[in-house]
């Protein structure tokens, strides 16, 4: 699988080459500011782009608009983005097209090897992966007024929050040491006391989720 | 009646001292303007030949003696305060340094500009009211017998002095003038001073006020500067520090159990981590606190939005910037409208909340207004008073409408341009 990555400190990105090539990946390019990086993503047509949101030249958030800029010119590019901070405002940007294959994660992250990797995986096969912060915010500020989402069980929240974070249900079942139709269970119940539509499809499950907990639908 | 008397008593008295102080002052005044600024033309044309360059750091403090004089008395015969606001000139300057010091210095050409309105408009004003005092004398002397000496024809204003009774009309015109001089002399000495106030004295009234308000100002933002570094030493030396610190010794331990008990060793391994996830995670709430990664990176009008998005109650941001303000600005009125938000989402018990963000005429307008039960106030320690104290270093101004019921509307405005 080809990465194309892109992070302007130095030590962060020899890591990140170090630890997705320890996981069988294979480094297209490594690149250390935004016009590189938006040249790499149109040259080199990765599998998936893991991108910091801030480069230089600016210093802003150039990566995140090289990101989006080449989703617009490839739907559907998958797009690993990580920040040191997380904010809902890029989350609701990178889930605007709808698409899939995006993912947003905070750089510690990381740390967690197999987590971040598996993410990664994820997202180059057009899955979600949301850092459980963006889901926290989104939770916490839909829990004052929402009545749905307060009919939910605490373990039903829990499965959401996870699903949310773009989980599948058998890698759900493993963290809530569960098995796997306990959990089609609960993903039936949220739909159905949420009012959404029950798909069979992973991702586009998930992206129902996260648009209901953005925007009450 | 007594008072009646005697206020008519010290009416006359005012009379003759001002009819003397103006005509003293007229007559020593007006030589000293015309010396000072004939002086100050011919030495300031000089300085192309260098000359001017030695004299016109004396000449011109000749020029400003003698307007000091005069500020000493109009404040202590008129009570008209005219403060002084020379810049200071170092004393061991050389001779062009001081030269042109003193030429850049506004009040220097005020002074200079003063001179001839003195000379005339001043001269005429200071004498006035000896002339009011003096000429009905010589009305009366007329009347009494001075006539007879006086040669034919001659006019006392506009009576024709050439017999007793011509000359008897002339005192009755000597009687009303210095009726008139008794109410007018004491209000055309005091014009006189006001006229020398209003060319000679700076603006300083706004001056000191806005050095008051500047003062004041400086002293908050330092403060709050203090206070704030003052926290972020204490958030890093608690927080992220002592968990590094931590860190480092299960790092130090991990190394000399890895080959005896290499399950303790994987144990605090994942220690370590919990450890510096945390402190990554109170880095990055200080970083926050400091500066939002968000206004960095997307500006104050992205940054609102985001803010907005982390509040448990309902936002709508609009926003109307075409550019971007300083980053100080950007973050004062970042973390005022942070703070405006934070008070709506404690105290008004709103359910939903409006922000609006736009540049207007020189200034940027926050308008944060929510459906909430009112009743916010600045001061009685509101985190509105924090706001309103460090606009104030940006000339930024809070106000706050909330009346009992609602609904609250607080409006930040920061002078300002964008880029």
């Amino acid at each position: 699988m080809r990465v194309v990555l892109a992070e302007d400190l130095f030590l962060l990105r020899d890591g990140l080459v170090r630890l997705l090539e320890a996981h069988d990946f294979e480094i297209a390019a490594a690149v250390e500011s935004g016009p590189e990086l938006a040249r790499a993503l149109a040259e080199l047509e990765p599998d998936v782009a893991v991108v910091d949101v801030r480069l230089p030249p600016t210093h802003t958030d150039e990566g995140l608009q090289c990101a989006l800029q080449a989703r617009r010119e490839r739907p559907g590019l998958p797009v690993l983005v990580l920040s040191q901070h997380v904010e809902q405002l890029y989350a609701r940007e990178l889930l605007a097209d709808g698409s899939g294959g995006v993912g947003y994660l905070l750089k510690d992250r990381v740390f967690d090897a197999e987590q971040f990797v598996d993410a990664v995986r994820r997202v180059a096969a057009g899955g979600t992966a949301m850092d459980p912060q963006v889901i926290q915010q989104l939770l916490a500020r839909r829990s004052g007024d929402d009545r749905p989402l307060a009919r939910l069980t605490p373990r039903e929240l829990e499965v959401m929050e996870l699903m949310a974070q773009g989980r599948s249900n058998a890698a759900i079942a493993a963290k809530l040491v569960v098995t796997e139709r306990a959990i089609a269970k609960h993903t039936a119940n949220i739909f159905a006391k949420l009012g959404l539509e029950v798909s069979d499809d992973d991702n586009r499950r998930v992206l129902a989720v996260l648009a209901y907990l953005d925007h009450g639908r | 009646m007594t008072t009646d008397m005697k206020s008519r008593d010290g009416r006359t008295r005012g009379m003759a001292k001002g009819a003397a102080r103006g005509l003293g002052l007229a007559l020593v005044s007006l030589p000293c303007a015309v010396l000072c600024f004939t002086l100050s033309l011919v030495s300031i044309a000089l300085i192309p030949i260098g000359i001017g360059i030695v004299t016109t750091p004396y000449v011109l403090t000749g020029v400003r003696t003698f307007a000091n004089r005069r500020r000493v008395l109009a404040a202590e015969w008129g009570g008209v305060r005219i403060p002084p606001a020379y810049r200071p000139i170092p004393k061991d300057a050389n001779p062009w340094a001081r030269t042109f010091g003193m030429l850049r210095d506004p009040a220097t050409w005020r002074d200079l500009g003063w001179l001839p309105v003195d000379m005339t408009a001043g001269f005429t004003t200071a004498l006035l009211p000896a002339v009011l005092l003096l000429y009905p004398l010589e009305g009366f002397a007329l009347a009494v017998g001075l006539w007879r000496v006086m040669p034919d024809g001659y006019w006392y204003g506009f009576v024709p002095v050439s017999d007793q009774t011509s000359a008897l009309g002339a005192g009755v015109l000597a009687l009303a003038l210095l009726f008139l001089a008794h109410f007018a002399a004491p209000r055309v000495l005091d014009a006189h001073y006001r006229l020398t106030r209003a060319v000679l004295g700076s603006n300083q009234g706004e001056l000191a006020e806005r050095v008051r308000v500047l003062t004041e100002t400086r002293r908050d933002a330092v403060d709050t500067s203090a206070a704030e570094l003052r926290r972020i030493e204490r958030d890093l030396h608690d927080g992220a520090q002592a968990r590094l610190v931590a860190v480092g010794m299960d790092l130090g331990t991990i190394e000399a159990l890895l080959d005896k008990d290499p399950a303790k060793a994987k144990e605090l391994i994942a220690q370590a981590r919990r450890s510096s996830v945390e402190a990554l995670s109170e880095l990055r709430e200080l970083v926050r606190g400091i500066h939002p990664p968000v206004l960095a990176e997307r500006g104050l009008g992205d940054a609102v939005r985001a803010l907005a998005l982390r509040l448990p109650v309902a936002t709508e941001v609009s926003v109307e910037l075409p550019g971007r303000a300083e980053a100080p600005v950007e973050s004062a009125a970042y973390f005022a409208v942070s703070e405006v938000l934070t008070n709506a989402v404690k105290h008004s018990g709103a359910d939903r909340i409006w922000v609006d963000l736009h540049h207007a005429e020189g200034h940027l307008r926050a308008t944060v207004t929510d459906n909430g039960k009112g009743g916010a106030v600045i001061g009685a320690g509101s985190g509105l008073t924090g706001v309103e104290r460090r606009l104030g270093t940006f000339d930024g101004v809070l106000a706050v409408s909330s009346p009992a019921g609602g609904p609250t509307m607080v409006t930040v405005e920061i002078p300002c341009a964008l880029s």
